[in-house]
């Protein structure tokens, strides 16, 4: 199975329903494949703040969610994240498709990128970053079950090394 | 540069924030769920009486729709009402566009716009003189938006809106007051609470 496909089933065994995204090259076939699915409430959101509130709405009314974004877009939640994930204790769940390592080709993306980890550790949240297919189920699996039960977000970053990354084209 | 009271689009009564909220949870009969945005607007939702349905924010200035928009799509068969600040909606304008293409007929938007951030001195907001909220909703596709011309006009609106085929946001102009209460700033009991009050949990 490919990588997307492991995401998409592993929502799915996990009843998470609701994906709102900012979208990524990486992340095309995932959507795709998302929106094709009626199990699956999947839309755009215009900002990824605004994503992770509509997904925090939603567990607090009962339904689960899963945010889907690129690294710069990571970039934009440390406030989120501080004053609505963390401190009401919300399952958040993020799949954060990685630029800005292992072939970057614009010097923004590598920047913005560094940053990522260190907010994760500065705020102690849990994340992990899958580079291989043979452990992916069993990262996103297990992972999404601790944030539900330990009422705490998780960031799944997803390496080049799995998705094989943007590369320069134009 | 034009003052808010310049503004033709602000041609309507200037009411109260407090006033209007208790207006709003009085007409509530069913377990409706209200989404409280960050500040002055929490602080006078909290005021206006603790509903185990309210959910206030100590945080995450915009995210008031957003949140709402996320409990009205968890629960479909629930009404749910939001009240945002002018200044907060200005920093997610682009969600209003979310709701329109996703249309939840179950979702009430009130913004309180009293042209200023209230609560961190009163400056003026980048809107204030110029935009007009209701006319960015309208064309971010919420064609159900509308001001209320005064506190009767307010109520009537909210009653159209738990019939309405679609989302409806209403726009109020209201004073430079201060909130008349404080959020207890507990936010993971504002959480559970607000879980038990959708059914979504026990209490332990």
């Amino acid at each position: 199975m490919s990588w997307h496909g492991v995401v998409l089933q592993t929502l799915k065994r996990n009843e998470v329903r609701l994906v709102p995204y900012v979208p990524d090259r990486v992340l095309t076939t995932l959507i795709r494949n998302l929106h094709a699915d009626p199990f699956f409430t999947t839309f755009p959101a215009a900002r990824e703040e605004e994503a992770v509130g509509i997904v925090s709405g939603a567990w607090m009314g009962g339904m689960r969610g899963a945010v889907l974004m690129q690294t710069s877009g990571f970039a934009t939640l440390a406030n989120v994240l501080a004053s609505l994930a963390i401190p009401y204790q919300i399952p958040l769940i993020m799949f954060v498709s990685e630029r800005g390592t292992l072939g970057e080709f614009n010097y923004g993306q590598s920047l913005v990128c560094r940053t990522m980890r260190p907010v994760l550790d500065s705020l102690a949240m849990e994340h992990h970053t899958a580079t291989r297919l043979d452990e992916f189920e069993f990262i996103v699996d297990r992972s999404i079950k601790q944030a539900i039960t330990t009422q705490a977000p998780v960031a799944l970053i997803l390496s080049p090394l799995l998705t094989g990354g943007k590369v320069f084209d134009k | 540069m034009n003052s808010a009271n310049d503004n033709p689009a602000r041609n309507t009564k200037l009411m109260n924030r407090f006033d209007l909220t208790s207006r709003l949870i009085a007409k509530l009969k069913n377990e409706e769920a209200v989404i409280g945005g960050i500040g002055n607007t929490n602080f006078d939702l909290w005021a206006a009486g603790h509903r185990p349905q309210n959910f206030y924010m100590l945080g995450s200035m915009g995210l008031a729709f957003p949140i709402a928009l996320g409990v009205a799509l968890a629960q479909p068969d629930r009404r749910v009402f939001a009240l945002e600040g002018d200044g907060s909606l200005l920093m997610q304008l682009g969600s209003l566009t979310t709701i329109a293409s996703l249309a939840p007929k179950n979702l009430t938007m009130v913004v309180m716009d009293n042209g200023i951030y209230q609560i961190t001195g009163a400056q003026p907001t980048p809107a204030a003189a110029v935009a007009d909220i209701v006319a960015i909703a309208v064309a971010s596709g919420l064609s159900n938006s509308s001001w209320a011309a005064d506190e009767d006009d307010f109520e009537r609106l909210v009653e159209e809106s738990m019939l309405a085929a679609g989302p409806t946001l209403i726009g109020v102009r209201i004073d430079d007051k201060p909130g008349t209460g404080t959020t207890r700033r507990d936010p993971v009991q504002i959480r559970e609470r607000f879980m038990h009050g959708m059914g979504v949990r026990e209490p332990l």
